[in-house]
């Protein structure tokens, strides 16, 4: 067992080593708050970076990017849960690049432990590791790690504003804030008076917002009910501004063809698209072209009649010849080692099997294709990009027109989907060279779905090698290898120019980390060196090593002649209690009694990702014109429900995602190009074959866990499962149309 | 010469080539930029718009080929005046990211419109052309069936 000095230590390591090639800073720089970037104007008053109130109402500013999972509601409610905010009275906006939005979550979850087993102690290490994300500028949405990262933080603004709120009403109606108290965005006096927030704008400006203590869970108003989302009505309106729908006087409409091998380009010849109509300028990019015209549908066909010579592809020109790289590299030493335990290499009596698990490159295809809007007027440059990542977005823009960060402004806008691809950088840095060669025209940069579905960075296409042994109905043994290149280090090489130090644990999250009490349990990682372009996709490393890691847990259970539920809740049992509540909870969800009808198949997976333990139940049903999905029942255990609606929204959202990659999901690449540019050729599961849905949400984990991504990485072995109950035949590569008569 | 087209109830000259895609005339000309893009091949059912009451994919009409008055979201209700169906999505709180949002709920309008009360059959019938990379299908078919109870009993 690890010592504390031992933990200590290695966190030290993190700390320092993710600085690495910045400035080593010590602790009171780390604690110290980060300036808050709001400026308030002479009748507003902004106590904190999350909170700006006026005569025209109170703001929530909310530092995480509103991309469909909720987030704007959620954290908003965070404040004005604190501050006794009238839910109708509430704006929320999207926050500046500052490094007060820093995600501190975001890099506890690089800490070397189990993350699952975390005592308070360790749960408070992690906190405190992640004050480091200050430092790295890490505003950043991703991971699952939202409303963990702001529960305290956004809490404390709203209460610390309240309380500022009551000493300026105590000022002006000359008695003690003690008497006073708040509710529906006022201050009430004993006698009755009231006196609304927004008349105390001014008043409450000077105050030095107190430290007061949060309220209990007991008092909660708005956390944990199901709150209207702040976003909705505009979203149902057509009025809420994506960045594709930004209108500046004057906007011009532009494009792009940049190389689909991923490389520079040798030559263009624009001659004919030159001549053809609404075009005003046709950019050289470097690595690729901009068209700008009077409407983005003549840009896109003007760039499209652009004769371009590309120079080809860095990495193997083929899948196969991609796939060849990645399984040889199962061969080489481990790259990391993450989880021993016991002794694989000894002889355990029981039944051995084994399995080769392959899954494919996959697309994030969000529902709108990548664009910006940009205005460069020589000296300053803004940009309004819909992105999870905004300090990144300022500094890649700025270096790319020759500006500083400081002459950079970017407002992010709603995200027209996520899923990790509006993690990069390199659509809002189109938008800007393309603006910085027309000065003081505004220009909105709009990318094909053919563009966007060639261009994307890729969850990469992965193998896995397993040996385990199974003896009296339980596992004894499991020995795993995976092997994929890294999106880790291809991902922070280009956001970041770095490599995080020690093992890459997000290569093998999703299976080395899971709750099971294997006694012998073993799980390398095999890195594959190919230049290919990946990126973080929702649930990263968990979208296959969740597959992988469940298909053969199921494997093991049936080989051990057990029933594949119950194998599993035994395993947890004896390691997470929570991850036994969520499998025992599906099981009781779907009636799960181990046989079913002849017509009829259901599997069952688990996955403990982002701190929240996920069991899923999949029933599939042979039509006699193909296989459908009919139920898929969900058990999660969040710690702390926040929003019910919007984490059953969530693991919805996040089943139907990865069902989708493992019904018909894959990228493939000839020529140094992926071959599928659009929904016809990479689609997702629609209204006639969505199944129905039950989601269980459970509050037993003493820490809160994400919801954004948990439900992705087990729908996929779910389905596989299922499809093995009803058929006989283990799908062991996505995806799963390759083997199965599916309904598409 | 400019092309004459009535949006939402207002009549508009376009000075755009004929061939230019409704859709395009709709977001970068008129301004209404609640219809979106997705895929430019009718595949996703991101840019549905009404053309007298029809659901049409916006990005496959040419401008010379609009053949009636175009109705789009912004023409459909505002947040202060909602149509009874964006109320229905609102209560069963089915946007997530928003962006296929439009395009669904047009077509589901035209779906009500046809078929006052649409079967599960219907339903997948007439939403399987809209894609929603959120997944939040199971609760458009709630906020479906709500919507055509609304519209009965009214």
């Amino acid at each position: 067992m690890a010592s504390i000095g031992k933990i200590a230590r290695r966190t030290f390591l993190i700390g320092t080593a993710a600085i690495a090639g910045g400035v080593a800073f010590g602790v009171y720089q780390v604690r110290k708050d980060a300036p808050n970037p709001l400026i308030a104007g002479e009748d507003e008053a902004t106590l904190n970076p999350y909170i700006l109130i006026n005569q025209d109402g109170i703001t929530i500013i909310a530092p995480r990017a509103e991309m469909g999972q909720g987030v704007h509601t959620t954290l908003a409610a965070l404040v004005a849960e604190e501050l006794d905010a009238a839910w109708d009275d509430i704006t929320v906006l999207h926050g500046p690049p500052a490094q007060a939005y820093y995600n501190q979550a975001l890099l506890g979850l690089a800490l070397p432990f189990r993350h699952y087993a975390d005592s308070d102690f360790q749960h408070n290490l992690r906190k405190n590791v992640g004050m480091v994300g200050k430092l790295l500028n890490l505003q950043v949405t991703g991971g699952s790690t939202s409303t963990k990262d702001a529960y305290d933080r956004m809490r404390h603004a709203g209460a610390s504003a309240r309380e500022a709120l009551k000493l300026a009403a105590a000022a002006q109606l000359g008695v003690d804030a003690s008497t006073l108290r708040t509710e529906d965005s006022a201050v009430i006096a004993p006698d009755g008076t009231t006196l609304a927030y927004t008349a105390l704008a001014k008043a409450v400006r000077d105050i030095t917002p107190p430290d007061v203590p949060l309220r209990p869970k007991s008092s909660w108003k708005y956390l944990g009910k199901s709150m209207p989302r702040t976003d909705m009505v505009a979203k149902v309106t057509g009025t809420a501004q994506f960045a594709a729908d930004t209108k500046l006087e004057g906007l011009k409409f532009a494009t792009v063809r940049m190389n689909p091998r991923r490389s520079g380009m040798i030559s263009y010849d624009d001659s004919a698209a030159r001549a053809m109509p609404g075009v005003e300028a046709i950019i050289d990019l470097g690595d690729g072209i901009g068209v700008v015209a009077n409407n983005t549908w003549l840009a896109i066909q003007a760039a499209n009649a652009v004769e371009i010579e590309w120079e080809p592809a860095t990495y193997p020109a083929d899948t196969a010849g991609m796939l060849a790289a990645i399984k040889a590299s199962l061969n080489n030493a481990p790259d990391s080692t993450t989880r021993n335990d016991g002794n694989v290499t000894a002889s355990i009596a029981g039944t051995e099997i084994t399995a080769e698990y392959i899954v494919p490159f996959l697309a994030h295809a969000t529902m709108e294709p990548m664009n910006a809007t940009a205005l460069f007027t020589g000296d300053a440059l803004t940009v309004w990009s819909g992105n999870q990542a905004p300090i990144i977005v300022r500094d890649k823009c700025a270096a790319a027109v020759g500006l500083t960060p400081e002459q950079v402004t970017v407002h992010t806008t709603f995200l027209g989907g996520g899923f990790g691809r509006r993690g990069e950088y390199d659509f809002s840095g189109h938008a800007a060279r393309i603006a910085a060669a027309m000065p003081g025209r505004p220009i909105r940069m709009t990318w094909s779905r053919e563009e966007d579905m060639r261009h994307d960075f890729y969850r990469p296409a992965a193998v896995a090698q397993f040996r385990g042994v199974v003896a009296d109905g339980t596992a004894q043994l499991l020995d795993g290898k995976i092997a994929a290149p890294s999106v880790t280090h291809i991902s922070s090489m280009r956001l970041v120019g770095q490599i995080p130090p020690g093992p890459d644990r997000g290569h093998v999250e999703g299976a080395a980390d899971q709750p099971y009490a294997i006694p012998n349990f073993r799980l390398t990682g095999h890195l594959t060196d190919l230049s290919v372009p990946l990126g973080f996709w929702r649930s990263v490393g968990n979208s296959f090593n969740g597959f992988f890691f469940d298909t053969f847990i199921d494997e093991m259970a049936h080989a051990a002649g057990a029933d594949p539920l119950q194998f599993r809740l035994d395993l947890a049992r004896r390691e997470h209690a929570p991850s036994a509540g969520v499998i025992s909870a599906v099981g009781d969800m779907s009636g799960w009694t181990g046989t079913t009808p002849d017509n009829i198949g259901r599997g069952v997976a688990f996955t403990y990702s982002f701190g929240t333990p996920v069991a899923e139940v999949v029933e599939v049903e042979d039509t006699g014109n193909g296989i459908r999905i009919n139920t898929c029942w969900i058990a999660c255990d969040v710690g702390t429900a926040l929003d019910p609606s919007i984490i059953k929204a969530q693991m919805v959202s996040g089943a139907i995602y990865g069902l989708s990659a493992a019904m018909q999901g894959e990228i493939t690449f000839a020529d140094g190009a992926a071959e599928q540019g659009n929904f016809y050729d990479y689609d997702a599961l629609r209204m006639h074959n969505v199944p129905e849905f039950a989601v269980q949400i459970l509050e037993t984990s003493p820490h809160m866990g994400g919801v954004g991504e948990p439900g992705t990485p087990p729908s996929m072995p779910a389905l596989g499962n299922a499809l093995f109950d009803l058929t006989g035949t283990r799908a062991r590569e996505l995806p799963l149309i390759k083997t199965f008569d599916l309904i598409l | 010469m400019p092309t004459a087209l009535t949006i939402n109830g207002i009549a508009h000259l376009v000075d755009l080539p004929s061939d230019v895609p409704l859709l395009w005339v709709l977001r970068d000309e008129i301004g209404l930029t609640g219809t979106k893009f997705g895929c430019g091949v009718a595949a996703c059912g991101a840019c549905t718009v009404h053309i007298d009451g029809e659901a049409v994919r916006s990005c496959q009409v040419a401008l010379a080929d609009v053949w009636g008055a175009v109705t789009t979201i912004e023409g459909l209700g505002t947040p202060d005046n909602m149509a009874v169906i964006q109320q229905a999505w609102v209560d069963h709180q089915v946007a997530q990211c928003g962006y296929c949002q439009s395009g669904q709920i047009m077509n589901a309008a035209a779906l009500l419109a046809q078929t006052p009360a649409p079967t599960d059959q219907d339903i997948d019938d007439a939403m399987q052309g809209n894609l929603c990379r959120c997944g939040t299908y199971p609760r458009i078919r709630a906020a479906i069936k709500d919507a055509a109870q609304r519209i009965q009993e009214a």
